[in-house]
């Protein structure tokens, strides 16, 4: 599923988001859901970008930049 | 308490585990859950919902209430049809969950919803290389069942019947075979429809029973999670005590010595 995108944008959970200069991840994640990370560590939720889980680990260290596409998912009823 | 069921050397205290799709709310969903008694209960990895207001981050109360329940999370991979998306969603559930511990399902197509099982053992091989315990839901089929311990499975969740059909046990003979040939726990997953469909599950040797729709969908939940609970431990204990063998004829219960000889 390639989409041509124009530079100042990510594509998070399939959905443009507008990006000027990279993100840190957890400045992307609190902003998506608040209370979601605390003290950097993350809580009930996981993220991949391009298609590679980032370990929670790495989230400090990460940035999200324009063009990448990512997923940020969390534990919901089913199954 | 029946026994204990022990899964990827975690020892369970309750044979029933449960599903938590189809619930109404997330209340209802307390009290059915606490109620089944339950520790071991399955969760669906989504998408974070946009713009969430309040502390509370979306479905993570999903996450909060086992937490609260003091209940394992059991990840499924829910919704994913090749390998590759089976993979990439136990890797995300890992890490969201803290757990590596995966309910596997690689499933062939969204209209009969059952398990495709080529893609389910190279998936489960490819999670079980990565460190994950992985609990693949399953057809009824024997030898996929016996694949997948092949591959290091620590339990098989062959299914009764097809997801969501309450229609209980179709090939009770192949779930018996999977369940004698096993050295994993058979947990059979999916077709529960009422409390006498787990009873049987346990009685042809499985060692628990995963079921959801059944009682989130029950027109009273709470008390449909309570049958459950006693359905698989009185199966259990039936299978342990072991059933009479089936007879062509009446067999008198009452000893015919002594009877009365009276002339009417």
């Amino acid at each position: 599923m390639s989409r041509t995108l124009p530079t100042t944008h990510a594509v998070v959970n399939g959905e443009p988001y507008p990006l000027d200069s990279p993100l840190p991840l957890t400045e992307l994640v609190a902003r998506l859901v608040p209370g979601s990370v605390v003290d950097g560590v993350p809580q009930g939720v996981a993220v991949a970008i391009d298609d590679a889980v980032v370990p929670r680990g790495a989230w400090d260290a990460t940035t999200v930049g324009p063009g990448e596409r990512v997923e940020v998912v969390t534990a919901v009823q089913g199954g | 308490m029946s026994g204990v069921l022990t899964i990827g050397g975690v020892e369970l205290g309750s044979r029933l585990v449960m599903g938590t799709g189809g619930a109404p709310s997330l209340l209802a969903l307390e009290d059915a859950l606490v109620a089944s008694g339950t520790e071991l209960t399955t969760v669906a990895m989504r998408r974070v919902a946009r713009q969430t207001s309040g502390g509370a981050a979306g479905d993570t109360s999903m996450w909060g209430l086992l937490e609260r329940l003091g209940i394992r999370a059991l990840p499924n991979t829910a919704g994913c049809f090749s390998v590759r998306e089976a993979v990439l969603t136990a890797q995300l559930a890992r890490e969201a969950c803290g757990t590596d511990w995966v309910k596997l399902e690689v499933i062939a197509d969204d209209v009969t919803l059952l398990p495709e099982p080529l893609g389910l053992v190279e998936a489960a091989e490819e999670l079980v290389r990565d460190g994950f315990t992985v609990l693949p839901y399953c057809g009824d089929d024997p030898i996929v069942a016996r694949r997948l311990e092949d591959v290091g499975c620590a339990a098989v969740m062959p299914l009764g019947a097809p997801i969501g059909s309450g229609l209980g046990i179709l090939n009770p003979r192949n779930i018996e075979a999977i369940a004698a040939a096993a050295s994993v726990p058979v947990i059979l997953d999916a077709g529960i429809g009422t409390a006498s469909d787990a009873a049987l599950a346990m009685e042809l040797g499985c060692d628990g029973v995963l079921l959801a729709t059944a009682v989130t969908r029950a027109a009273d939940p709470v008390r449909m999670a309570r049958a459950m609970r006693l359905a698989v431990e009185a199966g259990h204990e039936a299978a342990g005590a072991g059933r009479i063998p089936r007879r062509e004829r009446a067999l008198a219960s009452s000893s015919p010595e002594g009877r009365l000889d009276l002339a009417l």
